[in-house]
Parts: structure tokens; C-alpha cells; sequence
């Protein structure tokens, strides 16, 4: 807005570009250790080598740890994105009773601390005697995914307009067609945001699939284990490339977007 | 911190070769003007033709380029927005949404540690009949409470002058006439200096002692209302202030009192004092309230100009008058409004008429009507866009 | 993103609302799970954590029962812990206040202008997501060990005493905790900070505010519904973590948190009522320090 010294004006940017550059440190570190030509233990620089990318599946166990988390990551976003999108659409379409209790319900997951969420779930299958494992963890994947998706495609409901439905419905559509053919592609990418982030949820997470995997293992929890001897470096691998892919994923989306707003800034 | 503490009366104001430049095109080419102290000084003009400009130069919001901005006097060219002497209602009122009114209307005496800020802040508040609602947040209230809330909140520091950013754009036709009788009288009132900028040509005759049309960057004309209304300068003036019926063509004759400009073949007589020029090529114009309808040729003396026989080619009824459109052949499309003094329009549509005017009400422009399209290709949009895009984002729901 | 979970959310245009059984098929199955295993789960944490062992039972089993000095007990066994878990919590959270606040107020006002820079810039932020929260936590631990040139470069400068470490720590806990935790500060923040309007700004300054003021009085409070998010979504997972105090990672034997506690005891010694009741405590904490806390920043209806 107004003038602004020498000094202030460089100021902010710079702590900016600082602050960013810590935030990336350790995923440099992972990345850079990722081609180290470790032995056992990853810890001090021995020199470069690309065999932990070509081989990954050396370390077996990494890349079994590695399969379960996907197949987690899979099946609990299914779950999780389906569920939560029919509570989303009907808490804002909707109106019924109980509706504060339904919305602490979605809510109190997100603010109970995860040991507390691991530990209660570990209590319930204890005392129900069922025995953990890849299915265990996938209900408590679930479990707290689903609010977050709530959260996520709700917003996008709320934004919609209803006169489009009410448009759908004026044009002879049915209940269910206007459903499919209107609302469902409005709120798709919504939806595929909440999957999108049920899946980061459920991969990374360690503190809740600790209580509940048993003798599974998942890639988070291979890493715990494996920290107390040295982590193999095909981990930094399989991590970096998960980073990489996400990273893309996520410039892929923006580029396609700007191009989109571009376009449509053209045609208009 | 701000200069000095309330302003006794409002000072003047003094633009000297004020240039602004952003990246990309220059929204103030070279201006100077002088407000007088105490007045009410309209700056009119379509969108993007720098007038908001001026007024976020003034107070501080953006810095010159080149020139000077002095304020009773006093350079205040390299101050900061919070060190001047000038208070600005918003366009958005730009009301804080967490703050109550009241809290809202002593924010600027709390920065300036004037004492008993909460009694000034109530005094302003009756002051636009709002003090009742003191306690409330500005969500809740109306668009018309909220403009008297950021009228409050400016005149309460008694600046030495207050800017106003089309202040009532925002609101509904009637609630905007009333508030221009409020805002008129609270200036008559309060006695400071008021620069108001809109592009509401009828708001600023109404309100204004004195009003500056302003193009491209550019100051096109600057007077008082009636004079500007009843003689423009420019073709642009003539358009944008009200509509004109305009001709060009060549000086035929003058005589000491008038000149002749032959429009396609017929004689228009125009005053010499009402003409900025006289030879070459002149456009001549008259205003649509001023033209006569008549059926038969009227009788011709030099007193009258003459235009006819013509075609009714389109009437609009609109209440008050009646706007008829009547085509003649050499001269181009004619627009004409009647008072409705029977009941109806008195011309149909097809029907031959004649159109004449005192030669007293006619005038001559200092530009021709060529050099300018109908819809000026201003840099609007593009003015806009980067004069600041933060200013046209939405006011969050707060 | 997850960050707005806790953002206020504009109410658009609403639909008419209708009341239909449509909505209980909704519903049902979505809430039907939660309350399986989302409330269950609380129940059974309460039952367990009354628990007393069971008579000539094995480690690890134990009967119902009411016993309610396991409550004291925990309490007078790992008070130090609990204490040091909202401790460690509350420091994380100021650091990583004060670390995003200008980060997220200039990706979110300052960068309005440059949009591919801002998004570039964003995307930076939720990189650290996108590596493996225990991976980029052991980065730290040897980027922070004895041999590392951050130490070493310390002890060269004398800012750091010859015989001193930085893994172990309360310093590294802290450190990792905020670290981890930033992204959930600065989205919220960010998200708040890009809305607001600058014109704001613009008529504090034109009403005599300072830069500095107009921050104190406008921006701050205008930005509070994004300070509340982060707060609390820093606050809550850095109380209960448990992975940067344990021992493998950035912790010592003195940093234990109670985190560390309900881990080592529902999963190595078996104590399940002690871990029960320790989870019940912090919940408790949590719980009542949220609502105290959203209730003082004025904001209880972004819940």
C-alpha cells in the first residue's frame, strides 16, 4: 500500500524464502539418502549409488510393508469417501433432528488426540477378543477418515447451487437421475479430494495403526521398527518416490486448473 | 502520528502535476487542480478514468509518480495515509466487521488519543440519526445505516478533507437520493471539505458546488453544474453529462454575435460567446430538452434553427416526458424529449415533423464529434484490474 | 483440505430443506460406523480403564470392575509426564504460531498478486506431508546428532557447550513437534489470511493506525477464526504424539510424554487399565482446555 522502507520491504520475503527452505530440509536429507550406498544402517554418506531405486524390493520386508499400506490406503478410502459423502450431502440437504449431535459426532474424531482413538479401539477389539491385523486396521483407518471427508465434500455441497437440481427437476428428471447426471459430477471433485486425502491420512499414519495392526506391518510401522537398527535406504526410496508422485499429482491438478481458468477466460 | 488534532474548518486542497503511473498504462496523465476550502468538489467520470485514482493519491493510499499534493498548504506528498489530515469513506464503507459501530466510529480518535472518544463517537452517531444502534456489528445493518456508519466514522476526526468513493453506489435509487440530501447537509453542517468522486452524473450536479468531468486521465471540463450542463466544452462532456444532439460541419458565416455551421446542407446558428470555436470545422450541439416538436415547418427567424422535414423513427413514453427519435435526411438521428403535457405522446411513430431550438440554447464544442467514437475505448478494464486487484476482491463474510 | 475442518464455512445458498427417510439412508450407515467404532471405542476405554487385575490371572488380563484409584494411581505415577506432554504441546504451539504467521501472511496478502507463485509457494508448505511424518522426523534426528555440522557448527561458535547434545532433548522434542506440526498452523492461517480484505487495511490507515496497530487491531482479529484452527490442530496431535519424545526418535529418557506412556503400557507391560485411564485423562484435558479456549476467542460457532 504505502511507502515502505528498504529494510521492511525485503524483510518478509526473505524470512519466506527461509522458512520454506526449512520446511524442505528433511525431505532433501531423505531424498539425497535415498541414493546412498548404505550397507545396514542409512546414517552416514558412503557414496552414491542408484542400486536402492533399482532394486527396491531388496529389503523385502520395506516392499511387503509397503503393499499393505496401499491396500489399506485403497480399501479404507473406498469405504470412508462413500460413507462420508452420503452424510455430507445429507447434512446439507437435509433437515432432520438430532442435527448438533450428528455434527459433534463427525466432529470429536478430529479433536481426540490419535493415542486416544488407537488406544480405545485397541480396548474395543480386546474385549470383543478380535484378533488384529490388516483388518483391524482398516476399521480404524476408516474410522477417522470419514470425517474429514465430511468436512472436504461438504463444503463442495454447500457451494452448489440448488437451483441447478431444481433446474434438473423442472427439466423432467427424476429423483435419481438428477442425482447421477447433476449433482454427483458437481460434487465429483470434491469427492476426489476428500479420497485424495483419506488415502495421505491413512498412509502416513503410524500412531493409530500401531494399537490396532497386531502383526501386521505398514510402511509407517516398518519405520518404527526398523529405527531402533537403521533404516534401510530402499525406505528413503520408497518414500521419495511416494513424495515425487504426489508432488506431480498435485502440479499436475494446478496446471490443468490454471489452463482450465485460462480457457474459460478466452471463450468469455 | 496525525497531524494537529480537529480541523476548525475543512482546508484546501492543491494537486500540482500529479502523474501516476502503473506498470503498464498511466491512469493519471498530468493533472492539477485546487479545491478550495469548505467546498463540495464532485470529480465525475466513467469508470477507469482515473478518478479513484486521485482520491487513493490524496489520501495516501497510492504514491505519485510525480507531483506534488498539498493539503492547507502543507506538502504532504511523501506522508503516510495514517499522517494526513483526510479521512475517506469507502465504496465497500469498508465498516471492521469485528468491531461494533460505535467501535468502529472511535476507532480514529482511540489512534489519535483524543479524549472522550466514546462521547465524540456517540455525537457522531446522532449526528446520522444512528446512535441507537451503537451496540450493533456492521453485519447487521442495512446497506443505508452502514454508509451513515462510515460517514460517521470519517467526519468525527474532523478532517480537514473528507473523500468519498461513490459512496452510494452501492445503494438502491431512492435511498440514494435521500442520502445525497443528508451527505449535502451534513457537509453544510460540519463545514469541511468534501472531494467526492462517482460516476453518477445526476448525483454529482445534485450534490456538488463546483464538479470536475474527468477522461482518460485527464480533467475535461471543471465549473459549476448549471454551467457545465448548459455549456460543455468537449464532446465528451456533452455526452457524458446528459445527452446532446450533435452536429459537425463547416463555418459558413459570422457575424459579431454568432456564427453559421452549414450541417449537411442547412444553416445552424450558434452564439459566438457560446462557441469555443469559430472557423474550420465545428461541432455544434443542442440539448434534447431544448428542441421544439412541431407538424408544420415553423416560420424561419434568425432567432430560430430549423431542422426538417424529418421522420418519427421510434417514442418512448417514460412519465415525466417523452423521448422521440426522429430521423432527417442529411443530418442523421435526432433525439428530443417532451414534457407530457397532454395526456400521451403527441407524435406516433412514421409521422413528419419538424424540429426546431432558440439559437441561445445551442453551443459549440472545442473538439469535433469525429475524433471521438460513442463509447469512448477507455482502458477500463485493464485500469482496473491492476490498479489493484485486493480492492475488487468481494468483502469477506466476515 | 483437512485444515478447514476446523475453518468457518460459508453458509451458501441453501436448498429448501426436506425431511425424508432418504435422509436416514444417508445417514445411518456413516453414523452407525462412527458409533461403532469411534464411541464404542470411548466406552470401552472407560470400562477398561475401571478395571482391577484378575484374580490368579496372567500379565495382561483383567476383570470388570470400579476401581477408581487406577485414576490417582496414573495420576501419582506419571504426573511429571502429563504435565510435560501440555507443556511440550503449548511451547510447539507458540513456536509454530510465531514460525507461520508471517509465512502464511505473506503467501496469503503479499502474494495475491502473483497467483503461480502462490500456489508454488502452498504447495511447498504441505510438501513435508507428502514424506513419511517418521522419516522426515529421523531426517531431523541426524541432521541434529552429535556429528552433524548443525552441532558441530554450534560448537564451533560456542553456542553450544562442548559436552552437549541436541538429540535427547527437551530442545529437539520441542523442535520436532513444531516442525511436524506447521502445516497445520500455517494452512488454516493461510486460508484465513487470503480472505481478508485488504481495503481493511487501507481505512486503518487512513483512520491514523500504524502498520503496526492496523496489524494489533484489524488484521489479527479479523485473522482469529485461522489462529483458533491452527492452535487447535497443532495443539491436540503434539499433546497426544508420541513418536518425537520416543527414544529412537528425538526423545531421551527425560522427555518421556504421555503419549509414551499409554504406548508402553497398552502395548509392551500390558496394563491396559493404566493406559485406559491415562487416555481418558488426556482426552478429558483436551477437551475442557478446546472449549475453554474456543470459548475465550469468541469463536464457539466455528465448531
Amino acid at each position: 500500500m504505502s511507502a515502505r522502507f528498504g529494510l521492511g520491504r525485503w524483510l518478509l520475503p526473505t524470512y519466506t524464502a527461509l522458512a520454506l527452505v526449512f520446511l524442505l530440509i528433511p525431505i532433501a536429507y531423505t531424498f539425497v539418502f535415498s541414493f546412498n550406498d548404505s550397507i545396514k544402517s542409512n546414517i552416514s554418506w558412503r557414496g552414491f549409488t542408484l542400486d536402492n531405486w533399482t532394486n527396491v524390493c531388496n529389503a523385502q520386508d520395506v516392499c511387503e510393508a509397503f503393499g499393505n499400506s496401499i491396500l489399506i490406503g485403497v480399501v479404507a478410502t473406498v469405504i470412508a469417501t462413500t460413507l462420508g459423502t452420503m452424510i455430507a450431502i445429507a447434512l446439507v440437504r437435509f433437515r432432520f433432528r438430532f442435527r448438533s449431535g450428528i455434527s459433534l459426532l463427525l466432529f470429536l474424531p478430529m479433536a481426540t488426540p490419535e493415542v486416544v482413538l488407537g488406544a480405545g479401539l485397541a480396548a474395543e477389539f480386546l474385549g470383543a477378543g478380535v484378533q488384529k491385523g490388516i483388518g483391524t486396521i482398516i476399521i480404524a483407518h476408516t474410522m477417522f477418515c470419514i470425517s474429514f471427508v465430511v468436512v472436504t465434500v461438504k463444503a463442495r455441497v454447500s457451494s452448489l447451487d440448488p437451483a441447478l437440481e431444481e433446474a434438473g427437476r423442472d427439466l423432467y428428471g427424476s429423483g435419481p437421475q438428477v442425482f447421477w447426471r447433476i449433482t454427483f459430477p458437481l460434487l465429483l471433485p470434491g469427492i476426489v479430494a476428500a479420497a485424495l486425502l483419506s488415502f495421505a491420512l491413512s498412509f502416513d499414519d503410524f500412531i493409530i495403526t500401531n494399537f490396532n495392526s497386531g502383526a501386521a506391518t505398514t510402511f509407517p510401522k516398518f519405520i518404527y521398527i526398523a529405527a531402533a537398527r537403521g533404516i534401510p535406504a530402499e525406505a528413503n526410496v520408497i518414500a521419495s518416490a511416494v513424495f515425487l508422485i504426489a508432488i506431480a499429482l498435485v502440479v499436475i491438478s494446478q496446471v490443468s486448473a490454471a489452463a482450465r481458468r485460462r480457457r474459460l477466460a478466452a471463450t468469455t | 502520528m496525525a497531524t494537529g488534532g480537529f480541523a476548525e474548518s475543512g482546508a484546501d486542497l492543491e494537486l500540482v502535476g500529479i502523474r501516476k503511473e502503473f506498470p503498464g498504462f498511466t491512469a493519471i496523465e498530468s493533472l492539477d487542480l485546487t479545491i478550495p476550502a469548505g467546498s463540495f468538489f464532485a470529480l465525475l467520470g466513467p469508470s477507469g478514468c482515473g478518478k479513484t485514482t486521485t482520491l487513493r493519491l490524496v489520501a495516501g493510499l497510492e504514491e505519485v509518480t510525480s507531483g506534488r499534493i498539498l493539503i492547507g498548504g502543507k506538502d504532504v506528498t511523501a506522508t503516510k495515509p495514517y499522517q494526513r489530515p483526510v479521512d475517506t469513506v469507502f465504496q465497500s464503507y469498508a465498516l471492521f466487521p469485528h468491531m461494533s459501530i460505535l467501535e468502529n466510529v472511535a476507532f480514529g480518535l482511540r489512534r489519535r488519543k483524543i479524549a472522550d472518544a466514546t462521547g465524540k463517537a456517540h455525537e457522531a452517531l446522532r449526528l446520522v440519526e444512528l446512535d441507537h444502534l451503537a451496540g450493533r456489528k456492521p453485519a447487521q445493518l442495512s446497506g443505508g445505516q452502514q454508509q451513515r456508519v462510515a460517514l460517521a466514522r470519517a467526519i468525527v476526526n474532523r478532517p480537514a478533507l473528507l473523500l468519498l468513493d461513490e459512496p452510494l453506489g452501492a445503494l438502491d435509487l431512492k435511498l440514494r437520493r435521500q442520502m445525497q440530501l443528508e451527505l449535502k447537509s451534513v457537509q453544510s453542517e460540519v463545514g469541511l471539505t468534501f472531494l467526492h468522486v462517482t460516476h453518477d452524473q445526476e448525483e454529482a450536479m445534485t450534490m456538488a458546488d463546483t464538479v470536475a468531468v474527468m477522461n482518460r486521465g485527464r480533467i475535461e471540463q471543471l465549473g459549476a453544474p448549471a454551467v457545465l450542463y448548459e455549456l460543455p466544452r468537449t464532446v465528451f462532456v456533452a455526452n457524458f453529462l446528459g445527452q446532446s444532439n450533435l452536429f459537425t460541419g463547416n463555418v459558413v458565416g459570422s457575424t459579431s454575435t454568432s456564427i453559421t455551421v452549414d450541417v449537411g446542407g442547412t444553416p445552424i446558428v450558434v452564439p459566438t460567446a457560446r462557441s469555443h470555436r469559430h472557423s474550420g470545422t465545428v461541432t455544434v450541439g443542442v440539448r434534447p430538452e431544448k428542441l421544439q416538436l412541431a407538424f408544420d415547418a415553423p416560420t424561419a427567424t434568425s432567432a430560430l434553427n430549423i431542422l426538417g422535414p424529418g421522420r418519427v423513427v421510434d417514442v418512448s413514453f417514460s412519465g415525466v416526458s417523452t423521448q422521440y427519435l426522429i430521423a432527417v435526411p442529411g443530418i442523421g438521428t435526432i433525439v428530443l424529449f417532451a414534457q407530457n403535457m397532454v395526456v400521451g405522446p403527441v407524435a406516433t411513430e412514421g409521422a413528419e415533423v419538424w424540429v426546431s431550438w432558440q439559437v441561445e440554447h445551442g453551443f459549440g464544442l472545442e473538439d469535433t464529434a469525429e475524433e471521438e467514437s460513442r463509447f469512448p475505448a477507455d482502458t477500463d478494464t485493464a485500469a482496473l484490474a491492476t490498479q489493484s486487484e485486493a480492492l475488487l476482491a468481494e468483502l469477506g463474510e466476515g | 483440505m483437512a485444515f478447514s475442518a476446523f475453518a468457518t464455512t460459508t453458509q451458501a445458498v441453501q436448498a429448501p430443506k426436506r425431511t425424508s427417510r432418504v435422509a436416514l439412508l444417508l445417514l445411518l450407515p456413516g453414523i452407525l460406523y462412527l458409533a461403532l467404532f469411534f464411541l464404542v471405542p470411548l466406552v470401552a476405554l472407560v470400562i477398561t480403564s475401571l478395571q482391577a487385575p484378575a484374580e490368579f490371572g496372567d500379565i495382561g488380563q483383567f476383570q470388570n470392575a470400579f476401581r477408581w484409584e487406577n485414576y490417582a494411581t496414573v495420576i501419582g505415577q506419571y504426573g511429571a509426564q502429563i504435565l510435560r506432554s501440555f507443556f511440550y504441546a503449548v511451547l510447539a504451539t507458540v513456536f509454530a504460531l510465531l514460525f507461520s504467521y508471517p509465512l502464511a501472511y505473506f503467501i496469503g496478502v503479499k502474494a495475491r498478486k502473483w497467483p503461480l507463485l502462490q500456489n508454488l509457494m502452498l504447495v511447498m508448505v504441505i510438501a513435508p506431508f507428502f514424506i513419511s511424518f517418521l522419516l522426515r522426523t529421523l531426517a531431523w534426528k541426524q541432521l541434529l546428532s552429535d556429528e552433524s555440522f548443525v552441532v558441530t557448527g554450534l560448537k564451533a561458535l560456542s553456542l553450544l557447550a562442548p559436552d552437549a547434545h541436541i538429540t535427547g532433548t527437551p530442545v529437539a522434542v520441542v523442535f520436532g513437534l513444531t516442525y511436524n506440526f506447521i502445516p497445520f498452523m500455517t494452512l488454516p492461517l493461510y486460508a484465513a489470511l487470503e480472505r481478508l480484505d485488504t481495503r481493511y487495511l487501507e481505512a486503518g490507515s487512513d483512520l491514523y493506525s500504524t502498520p503496526f496497530t492496523t496489524f494489533r487491531t484489524v488484521t489479527v482479529p479479523l485473522s482469529m477464526p485461522g489462529i483458533v484452527s491452527g492452535v487447535l490442530l497443532t495443539f491436540i496431535p503434539a499433546a497426544g504424539d508420541y513418536v518425537n519424545a520416543s527414544r529412537e526418535f528425538l526423545g531421551g529418557t527425560g522427555t518421556t510424554m504421555i503419549g509414551n506412556v499409554i504406548e508402553s503400557n497398552f502395548l509392551v507391560s500390558l496394563n491396559y487399565p493404566a493406559a485406559a485411564s491415562l487416555s481418558i485423562i488426556l482426552m478429558a484435558v483436551i477437551l475442557v482446555l478446546v472449549t475453554a479456549y474456543v470459548r475465550r476467542s469468541g469463536t464457539e460457532d466455528l465448531l
